[in-house]
């Protein structure tokens, strides 16, 4: 990607951005967003927050593997337990990276 | 600034400053990946201000990384942020009275933690005085920490090797925001099926299948709600302490 390139997606977004954000604070709350937005909305974060983890730690080298010679998603699904029993963010990222550098070292 | 002196901005400041050290791993992550993605510490850091949005900045430079469609990469950064229109709508009546000079510079620091910290004060005590300045005591030192944690992980991103697989940590905060964004059934589905679909489609050229994945995941919640409509329908929250 060219660096012309990059600064113009950062723009594109950052403008697009602020238009969201601004949009019913200009119209002073004379309108709200479609019911049938508010709905979809909700599963957002779900749905793009999946699709981001999985094959980050699923695909290697373009390909699946889910043995337990995957060291990515062995440390990953490790780190996704203590995210759902702690919502500790910090200890999350640690207990991940350091569970990655363990299998990486000895695996 | 006799603002920031104001009682209302340091209510506002002292509400905000526990979710602050939060934001130091994310923010940090967010420049490592900037600089991951090929970008310069310029280019970085101006994703920070100009974007100022965690996820999807976090996005955005993970999708710059492999070969990803312009289009695609603003597209599914925007779709990430259309939750601020929820906030700018549910927020917008708090600010009338106030010119644009105002509400520009407010409606750009709009965060999850800034919107959810003042919508919880104007609720508890609707006639209180200066709201605006109560948003900006939380918004401004949201945008400080941000940036500064962003401008840190750039510096840090340069100079780290390879070897230390520190481009990990990528996924593992995306992590960090799925977990509990995971609520109950509907929520399940839409992350089950994104997650699945982005597997099975990885292989789909300019990452057009991260929309797929999406829009998949969207459906199968709607879906699973339809048929099960759940008793209560929670605020839409992104972040567990904080980004954005």
């Amino acid at each position: 990607m060219s660096s012309s390139t990059a600064w113009l997606i950062i723009l594109a977004i950052g403008i697009g951005t602020f238009a969201l954000r601004l949009s019913f604070i200009q119209l002073l709350g004379r309108a709200s967003p479609p019911a049938y937005l508010q709905r979809a909305l909700r599963f957002v974060p779900a749905a793009v927050m999946a699709a981001l983890v999985l094959p980050a730690l699923v695909n290697v080298n373009g390909a699946i593997d889910l043995s337990l010679g995957n060291e990515r998603l062995l440390a990953g699904a490790l780190a996704a337990f203590v995210a759902w029993r702690t919502r500790q963010v910090l200890l999350t990222l640690a207990v991940g990276m350091a569970a990655l550098w363990l299998l990486q070292a000895y695996g | 600034m006799a603002l920031t002196a104001h009682p209302a901005f340091s209510a506002g400041a002292k509400a905000v400053a526990p979710l602050l050290p939060g934001m130091i791993p994310f923010g940090m992550i967010a420049g490592i990946a900037a600089i991951d993605a090929g970008l310069s510490p310029s280019a970085a850091l101006a994703m920070s201000v100009v974007i100022f949005a965690g996820s999807a900045q976090l996005v955005a430079a993970q999708l710059m990384s492999v070969d990803t469609l312009s289009l695609v990469v603003i597209l599914t950064a925007l779709v990430i942020n259309l939750r601020f229109t929820m906030y700018s709508a549910s927020i917008a009546p708090h600010f009338q009275g106030l010119n644009w000079r105002w509400r520009w510079p407010m409606a750009y620091l709009l965060t999850d933690q800034a919107y959810a910290l003042s919508i919880t004060r104007y609720t508890l005590d609707p006639q209180a005085p200066a709201k605006h300045l109560y948003y900006l005591g939380t918004a401004l030192p949201m945008w400080l920490t941000w940036v500064g944690a962003c401008a840190a992980g750039i510096f840090l991103g340069a100079g780290v090797p390879a070897s230390w697989s520190l481009d990990f940590t990528i996924p593992l905060s995306f992590l960090v925001l799925l977990i509990p964004s995971i609520i109950d059934r509907a929520t399940l589905a839409a992350a089950v099926t994104g997650g699945i679909v982005a597997v099975a489609a990885a292989g789909l050229p300019y990452n057009l299948g991260l929309f797929l994945a999406a829009a998949s995941g969207i459906g199968a919640g709607l879906l699973v709600e339809a048929l099960q409509p759940p008793k209560t329908v929670p605020m839409l929250t992104n972040s567990p302490t904080g980004e954005d």
